[in-house]
């Protein structure tokens, strides 16, 4: 089965902002070193980091109007920060592989939904 | 035959639906080729009589049902898992025996178990699927309209399939936690039924019989053992709990209700547990439950035995418990100050009974009135309510 791994960077240490820049170089060395193990993980079919939300346009169409808004569609510490494809067997595998993205235990989470075959 | 159809399909139901999972991959067509099964055997059993081995009977009997079904409906072949699948057995039916299909239930309990699903769509899985209870029946048990019952189930068995939920005993890293769900899906369908009066309790049978499933399918967990007895145990008392619809404390129950072969199988199981070295939170449950069937009680051992799970689980329930059972070993007054001592509590009338109570014994009546008084702003349950009164009354 395929699942899509939706990161949420939540208001957890994400690279690039805030707290992230007080950790030493060794253990951002390492979360970086964590995260290219996962996408080598033949399982893992794709996968991409996001510029952080506050980068976000959001686009709605409205009586054929195209409205856009600045910011993601979501509050922004509910914001996606990355996301990745993988092929599991079953539900458990793809658990165990989202256990893995570091930003599941630095205060955000890993939403894992079923690919529509 | 009516009686004797009915409690082979209690027995049988879940094991056959389990094997039909595993076989078919897909609940729903499971559940109605199993039903069919069922419909066919309450026809030719009472003319032909009960196959010697009636689940194999049923496996087989659902299983062609099924395949024919599919045959009919080759768009869902993709689907199943059905494509490697031998041709139907409809002439091996007589040599069918107990072996002739794997016991999968133990899969099916950690599938309907799975942390993927909420708590409420576990309970609701594992009574429809392992129980073989009806929707409305469920959603009886647990004070919800059937159409949520009904959407409930719905909504799980879709969840088990589209999101790949494995029908499988978990790896060995995973099985302490999974286990420990699943073992709490039985307690919670237990205690659901134990609140009940016994005559509307259609709970408990089930929850006993799927924890004795579950201990003898996995012989070296001492938890399920604990689980196991500690239900044994407290089942045993279930009769002199009520007398007249009003309840009697245990001190004050007619002994000769309690149903000594369970006290006597809840002990052994409970002896299995202690032998596999068990000491987690079911199997201290199960001691304190032995212990509260001796005459006159070990209340130093019952209070140590609480100490003991109140650091496992860090519950202040478990808390007031241990220090009611201190009262008894050493006091009402040592009793007393663990009460006072306890935090988060304010809203349970246990908690205010028992300080009735103590107070009581210390001679100090108006607090003990008042204690009660709080008691009873905070009680819900008719049947206690009654208890606190009288108590009441008694003091005054």
């Amino acid at each position: 089965m395929r699942y899509m791994l939706l990161i949420q960077q939540g208001t957890g240490v994400v690279p690039g902002r805030g707290e992230w820049e007080t950790l030493p170089e060794e253990e951002k060395r390492a979360v970086f070193a964590e995260y290219e193990a996962i996408g080598r993980d033949p399982r893992v079919t794709g996968g991409m980091r996001l510029q952080p939300p506050d980068t976000a346009t959001t686009v709605r169409v409205q009586d054929g109007r195209t409205l856009t808004t600045d910011g993601p569609f979501v509050e922004l510490k509910e914001a996606i920060g990355g996301w990745m494809l993988l092929d599991a067997g079953d539900l458990d595998e793809a658990i165990e592989v989202a256990g893995r993205i570091p930003a599941a235990r630095m205060g955000g989470a890993v939403e894992i939904r079923p690919v529509v075959e | 035959m009516r009686g004797e159809l009915d409690s082979v399909f209690r027995d049988q139901w879940g094991r056959v639906l389990a094997a039909l999972i595993g076989f078919l991959g897909d609940f729903d067509l499971a559940e109605e080729a199993a039903q069919e099964a069922f419909a066919t055997a309450a026809e030719r059993w009472p003319r032909d009589g009960v196959p010697e081995s009636p689940g194999a009977w049923l496996v087989a009997t659902a299983r062609n049902r099924a395949i024919d079904r599919i045959r009919r409906q080759r768009t869902l072949e993709a689907k199943t898992r059905l494509l490697d699948m031998p041709a139907a057995v409809e002439d091996e039916m007589d040599r069918l025996d107990e072996t002739s299909f794997p016991d999968e239930r133990l899969e099916l309990i950690f599938t309907c178990c799975h942390p993927a699903l909420s708590t409420e769509a576990q309970v609701a899985l594992t009574l429809r699927t392992l129980g073989g209870l009806a929707t409305d029946e469920i959603a009886r048990a647990f004070l919800v309209p059937e159409a949520t019952m009904a959407q409930r189930l719905v909504r799980a068995k879709k969840k088990v399939k589209a999101a790949g939920i494995p029908f499988r005993v978990p790896a060995d890293h995973l099985l302490p936690d999974r286990l420990a769900a699943v073992l709490a899906v039985l307690y919670l369908i237990f205690n659901q039924g134990y609140a009940l009066p016994p005559a509307d309790d259609e709970l408990t049978p089930e929850a006993l019989r799927l924890a004795a499933a579950v201990a003898e399918l996995m012989p070296d967990e001492p938890e399920a053992h604990g689980l196991l007895a500690m239900m044994l145990l407290l089942e045993a008392r279930r009769a002199a709990r009520f007398r007249d619809g009003e309840l009697v404390l245990l001190e004050q129950q007619d002994r000769a209700l309690w149903d000594g072969a369970r006290i006597a199988a809840g002990r052994a199981a409970l002896q299995r547990a202690l032998a596999l070295r068990g000491r987690g939170p079911y199997v201290v449950q199960a001691a304190i439950a032995s212990l509260h069937a001796d005459e006159p009680r070990d209340w130093a051992e019952i209070a140590a035995l609480y100490g003991e799970l109140e650091r496992m689980t860090g519950s202040p329930v478990v808390a007031l418990s241990r220090a009611v059972a201190v009262a008894e070993a050493d006091g009402p007054a040592a009793g007393l100050a663990l009460v006072d001592a306890l935090d988060g509590l304010d809203g349970y009338h246990y908690l205010h009974a028992a300080r009735g109570e103590l107070l009581h014994r210390l001679g100090r009546d108006d607090e003990a009135r008042a204690a009660y008084g709080r008691a009873l702003e905070r009680v819900h349950d008719d049947a206690e309510r009654r208890l606190l009164e009288r108590r009441l009354a008694e003091l005054a």
